[in-house]
């Protein structure tokens, strides 16, 4: 507890050139695995990309529409960062290192995902473009939806550690991590992760081949800046919670210190999350509202039943 | 030359079938005009048009269900109209009957000061758009029409363009200046106005949404725009606008040499290169007489089977794009790299190669042309049956596409349909085949068909097709003939290099047929063939000198579009943009 205050600056600033860094990563992921290069022109391996992109983004003309609704059309992308970077705040990094222990932590990270279904939500309207208003109905719905799923499918891990305390869901995994007992609570999870990132498959709230850019088509300079930061936090958060629940947070062999290995893990599942980039299709916008009610919703149901009634027994 | 002009007769054996029939039914007193690509012109007076009509489409032996082209002629300008009914503006209507192989061409005489013919488009929905097309060219005034008004050029233009009168050069007329007040109401006629085209702005329950996707969206593959009547997501009514890529290539066409209006004809189908070139340079090649060496020949299948390669790579990876696939389009456009290094070793170009020649093509092979083609041929299957993994077998890519923008045989020709879209439905009409042009009935190849018609089912025909060209590249490949590229006839532009500086009459030929251009014999012509998108036609007409007096150019894609709102009620916007991307057009190849 008496770290937190410590951590606040460096959590900011690790996530907000996490955020940064990824775009360089991304870039060159994908350019690997389609067969092209990516940017490798600023810097070794084209690394300072990211702070040519930086500059680019901070020193471009920041347009208000004068058709938008001008308070509002400030105000989301700002929503949307502050509750991204606010779910940081519970995220353990290593034994002790965090901002705060809370014994509700994983409700704390739904929640906050969920307020910035309100940021992109507000993005669309403000706007007062038909684009973004279509974009910004779509992300209502998708993110309606798979909320609920994103809570439940954690619901099976609650259950073994009996806690809503990160550090302590760490803790029990010990002996064993998670991602084994709970690999359907795990599949349910990561898909609606991305869906709540919207990243390709499910960007369908800014599919580009639809809807130009979807809910942010009239956003530019630092505002479109936020929000795209806004996406790259969302799938850090997202690998995070998961390497903390399903893969033992920052549990791994004494060689290396914790930190490395959250940070290792977590790069591994972001990875993950760019070739699914890479590689799936969009499904249609009715095809992943049934995906989600007809298939994930009854899998999740499943594992809470197996879970319950596995953990019921081993009690008795 | 071959042209024969005579009073139909019922009995006259010499005449064509469907020339016959037509003098059985209708009476002896039409003029039937022969052309040197065989098609007869039947000349009807325009009150009788649409009996006539109706008659072919339906009532004909075998039927001509497919309404192929519609435009018309200047022909005020024109002196070589020897037995030709009088006309200032002849409108012509270009059927195809699948049943019997054959064609016909209809036209209709029209004095200038009483240009106005019936419409078809209680007919064929098809004539719709070719028919404010000739009206926006030609200030033809189609009688019944729904909502005849300009198509390619803006609504505040003035003038028919393709008129002779109209000029063509800029240089012509005043300096153009966009002041913003043009700005403006340029800008407010683009305005979509539901009302013109007959839609309701909301119904019992509901207000309707009117989206305009288009000129500039990502996915609308150039500048093309639809205006969209949405229900929440569903589409309810669709109306594709065009002209936003309009050059004026067919007017052009009449101020260019015949020998260089050839890279006009590469910026057609821009991803076709020299597809473009073969329809025109044969049907010039038919209006003078000009026989082909077999290696031009063999040589110009082969280019022409390497664009058709490489417009589907384009269609395969844009396609999955378009269905949310991040990467295949990245591995398409490689291969398809490899493909324009081999173009480029052999004509020089990439997308625009303006290779081929009146009477040949441009230059002969270069050495180690064999080696670069059989290392693509080997390496080419291997790649498309990884893609077929990736693409093609893909649970969302399917249910992306299947059962998305369906249509059957019967709408497909109604609507004007060809090439693989055509084959999608069923039907095996592919001109390779049916009707063999430039040496195709030397090769061994199969016709990919499937039983569809829907976005899932074009796309695969277009893949089968990929193989089957690599087939007929092989063949090319194994049985180059020796000999000339190009041939010795006069004509033939430019003539062969290698006796200009031997003797006085090759070099004044050289000479002449360089700087003036070829004069070819007065006469008209069409060429018909398969090109990567559907069925192009070039439709020449001769008056006897260096330049065309009326070139048409039939593109595949126009009709295409206009098939947009018919496939796309009731589905929902991203099913549009699969559709969109299923028909596989080109804008350029739309607007010309």
């Amino acid at each position: 507890m008496e770290l937190g205050f410590i951590m606040i600056a460096p959590v900011l600033l690790g996530a907000m050139l996490g955020a940064l860094l990824l775009v360089w990563v991304e870039r060159r992921l994908l350019g690997f695995w389609q067969d092209r290069l990516g940017p490798n022109r600023v810097g070794p391996f084209g690394i300072m990309q990211m702070v040519a992109d930086l500059v680019k983004l901070l020193t471009k003309d920041d347009w208000i529409p004068p058709f938008s609704d001008r308070v509002l059309f400030t105000l989301a992308p700002a929503a949307i960062i502050a509750s991204m970077l606010m779910g940081f705040v519970v995220v353990p990094f290593g034994p002790g290192w965090h901002i705060i222990d809370l014994n509700i932590g994983l409700l704390f990270f739904l929640a906050m995902t969920s307020l910035a279904v309100y940021g992109v939500l507000l993005a669309g309207l403000a706007s007062n473009n038909k684009y973004s208003l279509l974009g910004g109905l779509r992300s209502a719905a998708q993110m309606v939806t798979y909320e609920v799923f994103m809570g439940l499918s954690l619901m099976g891990v609650v259950m073994l550690t009996g806690s809503f305390n990160l550090n302590t869901i760490v803790h029990a995994q010990e002996d064993g991590w998670f991602f084994i007992p709970q690999i359907l609570g795990l599949v349910v999870f990561m898909i609606a992760g991305v869906a709540e990132a919207h990243r390709l498959p499910f960007d369908l709230p800014e599919a580009e081949h639809e809807l130009a850019a979807g809910f942010h088509t009239e956003y530019s300079g630092m505002k479109f800046a936020l929000i795209m930061a806004g996406e790259y936090l969302s799938m850090i958060l997202t690998s995070a919670i998961m390497v903390t629940l399903f893969f033992g947070g920052w549990l791994g062999p004494d060689f290396l210190p914790p930190i490395v290995w959250f940070s290792i893990k977590t790069g591994l599942v972001i990875c993950f999350f760019i070739l699914l980039r890479a590689s799936i299709p969009r499904p249609r916008y009715d095809q992943l509202m049934s995906l989600g009610w007809k298939i994930l919703l009854p899998i999740t149901l499943i594992n809470l039943l197996i879970t319950g009634a596995v953990a019921l027994s081993l009690e008795g | 030359m071959s042209e024969v002009v005579e009073q139909t007769t019922a009995d006259a054996a010499e005449h064509p079938a469907v020339v016959r029939e037509l003098a059985a039914r209708f009476g002896d007193d039409f003029v039937h005009q022969s052309g040197a690509d065989g098609i007869p012109n039947v000349w009807v007076p325009r009150e009788r048009l649409l009996d006539v009509m109706r008659y072919l489409k339906s009532e004909a032996p075998g039927g001509f269900p497919l309404l192929f082209d519609v435009s018309a002629h200047d022909e005020r300008q024109r002196t070589h109209r020897d037995g030709l009914p009088d006309s200032d503006f002849t409108t012509f209507y270009h059927l195809i009957s699948l049943d019997r192989n054959e064609d016909v061409r209809i036209k209709v005489a029209l004095p200038e000061g009483d240009a106005n013919v019936p419409s078809l488009t209680e007919l064929w929905p098809a004539a719709n758009w070719y028919e404010r097309e000739a009206y926006d060219m030609f200030g033809v005034n189609f009688v019944g029409h729904p909502n005849l008004r300009r198509i390619l050029t803006p609504p505040q233009w003035e003038g028919h363009p393709l008129r002779k009168e109209h000029p063509a050069r800029a240089t012509e007329m005043d300096p153009f200046r966009m002041t913003d007040e043009l700005l403006d109401t340029q800008q407010e006629e683009l305005r979509f106005v539901p009302e013109e085209w007959g839609m309701s702005k909301e119904a019992k329950h509901t207000d309707f949404m009117f989206l305009n996707l288009g000129p500039n969206h990502p996915s609308v593959h150039g500048v093309f725009r639809i205006a969209l009547q949405l229900d929440g997501e569903v589409i309810v009514d669709a109306v594709p606008d065009i002209g936003y890529h309009h050059r004026a290539s067919e007017k052009m066409a009449e101020r260019q040499s015949w020998h260089t209006y050839i890279p006009y004809t590469d910026r057609i189908d821009y991803l076709g290169g020299v597809m473009n070139n073969l329809p025109y340079v044969m049907a010039v090649e038919k209006l003078a007489g000009i026989e082909v060496p077999p290696r031009a020949q063999v040589i110009r299948i082969m280019l022409a089977e390497l664009f058709r390669v490489s417009s589907h790579l384009v269609f395969y990876g844009t396609y999955s794009q378009d269905v949310g696939q991040m990467s295949p389009v990245f591995y398409m456009f490689a291969d398809r790299e490899r493909l324009f290094t081999i173009i480029e070793a052999i004509t020089g170009g990439r997308m625009h190669p303006s290779w081929f020649r009146v009477g040949g093509v441009g230059q002969d092979l270069p050495e180690g042309w064999d080696t670069m083609v059989r290392d693509f041929i080997e390496y080419m299957p291997k790649r498309l049956d990884h893609y077929e993994r990736m693409a093609l077998q893909n649970g969302i890519f399917k249910r992306r596409s299947i059962g998305i923008g369906q249509y059957d045989t019967a709408e497909a020709l109604e609507w004007g349909i060809t090439g693989p879209g055509l084959r999608a439905t069923g039907c095996d009409w592919d001109l390779r085949k049916k009707r063999p042009y430039g040496g195709y009935d030397q090769f061994d190849f199969e016709v990919p068909t499937a039983n569809n018609g829907d976005c899932y089912d074009r796309c695969v025909v277009r893949v089968e097709e990929i193989r089957q060209s690599l087939r007929i590249i092989e063949q090319c490949l194994n049985n180059m003939p020796a000999g000339p590229y190009k041939a010795t006839h006069p004509q033939a532009t430019p003539p062969p290099k290698e006796r200009t500086m031997q003797d006085i009459e090759t070099l004044i030929q050289h000479f002449l047929n360089v700087s003036w251009g070829p004069v070819i014999p007065p006469g008209e012509c069409a060429v018909n063939v398969e090109a990567t998108k559907g069925w192009n036609s070039y439709y020449l007409t001769s008056d006897g000198g260096t330049m065309s007096y009326r070139t048409r150019i039939r593109t595949p894609s126009f009709p295409h579009l206009q098939m947009i709102p018919l496939i796309s009620r009731g589905f929902m916007l991203a099913d549009l943009i699969a559709i969109v991307a299923s028909i596989d057009f080109v804008m350029a190849d739309v607007d010309r």
